[in-house]
């Protein structure tokens, strides 16, 4: 059997890599399987690695870039002795000591596992969407932004998301209409009113997209007003879709409680209902899902992994009596 | 070179890839794209793995819009793989090295 390592943490987040912060500086040597490379919030670095600017983290006077922040949260762990594995977990077993995780059919067995696996973006869930990501759709507008020069665009959303995608769209395209479901956005003060005064941003209320024209590249939507139940036709090449979130849990479903939301749900901290099972992050925050109190969970996961383990009976500490004294 | 990676531009682009007999996959990327960055390694990696049976190159959308509009490309990063200098296959966004390797194999 391999190694038994004293913590595994799934997820390279801010809460993953503070986590790992953590417990590389209480000499828990972490390992920390961070995802893979994806077009999607579901990668190496998490949600933070598809967004400019970060203006809210503290420390940062001027902003800093998201994958910028994210290459720094990572190399200050390294720096402590935490590892990386630059893979995704297929399958855990919670139920056996020490718990199980795997990778294809490489085995890792761990003391303690913090679960920091995030949360990515919605799809609309539409027929043609996914043939039509890359020749229009797109899952990433600072990827695909530069494409869409002079394109119309249309941004689906009404959060901090939608408005910092469709603002950074505004440098290329020459109109970003912005469809929302509800005749108010829920997005932050200061996001609202940059898109307010943006001249190339327009708003499209109680709408939504309803279907996608166009086989080998988008070439308009369907939207339906949800007020009057009205279709109409739109014109637009380029859809960028932030609609929100949905928490990559698949991989605990049986195992770990989820609200109805598959949210994870922890108590008393970052515990689990299982002994020794901590979450962080957006994987159990439906609420404020910013990268600082996804970093401060993540400590949080950190110190009560340390102390529960310290509360163990370290087995070497047991040795089986072979002599009589 | 055999190994490494080849940097395509608009004017070298038919001659490196047209005129190949091997298989030639081309990394359709930017500097300002995070997930490109992602799979910058794991290419460098495929490019020693396959030496000899597949040559991986580079091309630069912001530099090079003649190649990029050729092909489409509206989402990096986008990998085209190029057998006779006809598109044998196309993926669009980043992916994890096993499943690259997987969609490649069935071409090597």
């Amino acid at each position: 059997m391999p190694d038994v390592r004293d913590v595994i943490i799934i997820g390279s987040g801010p809460a993953g890599l503070t986590a790992a912060i953590y417990t590389a500086r209480a000499n828990l040597a972490p390992l920390v399987i961070e995802g893979e490379p994806s077009s999607t919030t579901d990668q190496p670095g998490g949600q933070l690695m598809l967004t400019t600017e970060v203006e809210n983290y503290p420390g940062f006077v001027d902003g800093i870039q998201g994958p910028e922040l994210m290459d720094a949260f990572r190399k200050q762990a390294a720096r402590f002795g935490a590892e990386y594995l630059t893979a995704k977990v297929t399958r855990v077993d919670f139920s056996v000591r020490p718990f199980k995780l795997w990778i294809g059919e490489e085995e890792l067995p761990t003391r303690s596992v913090v679960v920091a696996t995030g949360a990515q973006s919605l799809m609309l869930g539409l027929p043609n969407e996914l043939e039509l990501v890359g020749h229009g759709v797109s899952t990433c507008a600072t990827c695909d932004g530069f494409f869409f020069r002079g394109h119309p665009i249309a941004v689906v959303g009404g959060g901090d998301s939608a408005m910092e995608e469709a603002l950074f769209l505004t440098k290329f395209a020459d109109k970003v209409s912005i469809v929302h479901r509800r005749d108010s956005l829920r997005a932050s003060k200061i996001m609202q009113e940059r898109a307010f005064a943006n001249p190339k941003i327009e708003f499209v209320w109680d709408s939504v997209v309803t279907g996608l024209k166009g086989k080998e590249k988008l070439e308009g939507l369907q939207l339906t007003n949800l007020k009057t139940g009205e279709e109409s036709d739109f014109d637009a090449t380029g859809l960028f879709v932030a609609i929100g979130h949905v928490p990559n849990t698949g991989l605990f479903k049986g195992q770990l409680e989820m609200d109805e939301n598959g949210y994870l749900v922890t108590h008393d901290g970052s515990r689990t209902n299982v002994d020794g099972v901590f979450a962080c992050g957006d994987v159990q925050d439906h609420i404020y899902r910013q990268a600082i109190t996804a970093a401060g969970s993540g400590c949080m996961a950190a110190i009560d992994a340390e102390r529960w383990l310290e509360s163990q009976p370290h087995e070497h500490h047991i040795e089986p009596t072979t002599t009589d004294w | 070179m055999a190994e490494g990676i080849t940097t395509l531009t608009d004017t070298t682009f038919d001659e490196e890839v047209k005129g190949s007999d091997e298989l030639v996959l081309v990394d359709f990327w930017a500097d300002w794209c995070g997930p490109c960055k992602l799979i910058a390694p794991i290419l460098e990696e495929l490019a020693t793995e396959y030496a000899g049976k597949l040559r991986v190159c580079k091309l630069d959308v912001d530099d090079n819009p003649g190649i990029t509009g050729r092909f489409s490309v509206m989402s990096i990063p986008t990998l085209i793989l190029f057998k006779d200098g006809d598109i044998a296959t196309r993926m669009v966004g980043a992916k994890g090295k096993n499943q690259l390797r997987q969609e490649l194999e069935a071409f090597l």
